[in-house]
């Protein structure tokens, strides 16, 4: 067990192990998400009330939802920074950013899209919606306060109280449908009782989001391999790695 | 499949630029955020690679520096 942590803090161990798991993490993550959009998009039965355009279901739930876990991972790896000092965690948070924030902007841009047909409008000032901005706005500022510093250390520092501090956001994007009702629909997933979708439509919408989910770990693990090399540019098993011209 | 012809898979009763739109989109963020960090690391291996082999050549830097 304790082993397995020294291992994780080790940056040589961590980029050969990713590279092992995504050469086969990456092709599943792909067909998984040419299975579940061509689902989606081309054999579900269009919506009863919304028509075809609900079909951006398939884009736009799973974009949202692994935007939010990929929240936790960054405020969680900036937090065990914080407490234990574990440069990796620093990694991870660091490499969680640009993709928590490419999901968020997808879920908010597929909304407005999904919107326009739907509710008569682009864009309202609805809770759910502008917590969703919030949380674009919190990765954002992840990344720009992480290039804003010289110093390394400290910016990883700031950025894991920025990430902790911006955790009050979540329980208010997960609950602002039920707390302020308007015109974004509640989930129609749930984890304890009915469901309020057709089989039909859950299953390729499973798919979908466990695909995300896997996108969302294949672009973390891709962010950190790079950050690794960078980060031990001076080292000699990144020396090595340059020298033997093998990008893999 | 559920459209019956190709029209109406590119239509999809009025809804399809919605639809379409959002999609093509997804598809190339996430083509984004997939090709950024390789090229990323390869281009970094590459410009090391580069700077470790200039200065092999240069006689003012020992082993020890390189």
């Amino acid at each position: 067990m304790w082993s397995f942590f020294h291992k994780l803090g080790s940056p040589p161990w961590l980029y050969s192990i990713s590279g092992v798991i995504l050469r086969w993490l990456l092709p599943i993550t792909l067909v998984a998400l040419a299975v579940g959009l061509t689902w989606g998009l081309l054999f579900t039965v269009p919506d009863f009330r919304q028509g075809n355009s609900y079909r951006i279901i398939y884009i736009h739930v799973p974009a949202a939802v692994v935007a939010l876990a990929g929240y936790y991972v960054m405020a969680i790896a900036g937090a065990i920074n914080l407490i234990w000092k574990m440069k990796m965690a620093d990694v991870a948070m660091k490499s969680a950013a640009p993709v928590g924030a490419a999901l968020t902007f997808v879920a908010l841009l597929t909304g407005a899209i999904w919107g326009k047909p739907t509710w008569g409008t682009w864009w309202v000032w609805d809770a759910r919606i502008t917590s969703m901005l919030i949380l674009l706005f919190l990765y954002l500022g992840v990344i720009a306060l992480y290039e804003a510093f010289d110093n390394k250390e400290a910016a990883g520092k700031a950025c894991a109280v920025l990430c902790l501090v911006g955790m009050v956001n979540i329980p208010i994007i997960y609950k602002s449908v039920d707390w302020w009702y308007s015109l974004h629909q509640p989930a129609s997933i749930k984890f304890t009782g009915d469901s309020s979708i057709d089989t039909s439509m859950l299953y390729p919408l499973l798919l979908t989001i466990a695909a995300f989910y896997a996108l969302f770990t294949c672009c973390l693990l891709m962010n950190m391999r790079a950050e690794l090399l960078q980060r031990g540019a001076r080292t000699s098993w990144v020396k090595k790695l340059a020298l033997a011209g093998k990008s893999t | 499949m559920y459209f019956d012809s190709f029209d109406a898979l590119l239509t999809m009763g009025g809804h399809g630029g919605f639809v379409w739109s959002a999609y093509l989109i997804t598809i190339l963020v996430m083509a984004a955020i997939l090709i950024a960090p390789g090229r990323r690391r390869k281009k970094f291996l590459r410009q090391l690679a580069g700077e470790l082999k200039r200065s092999r050549g240069d006689p003012n830097i020992t082993e020890e520096e390189v």
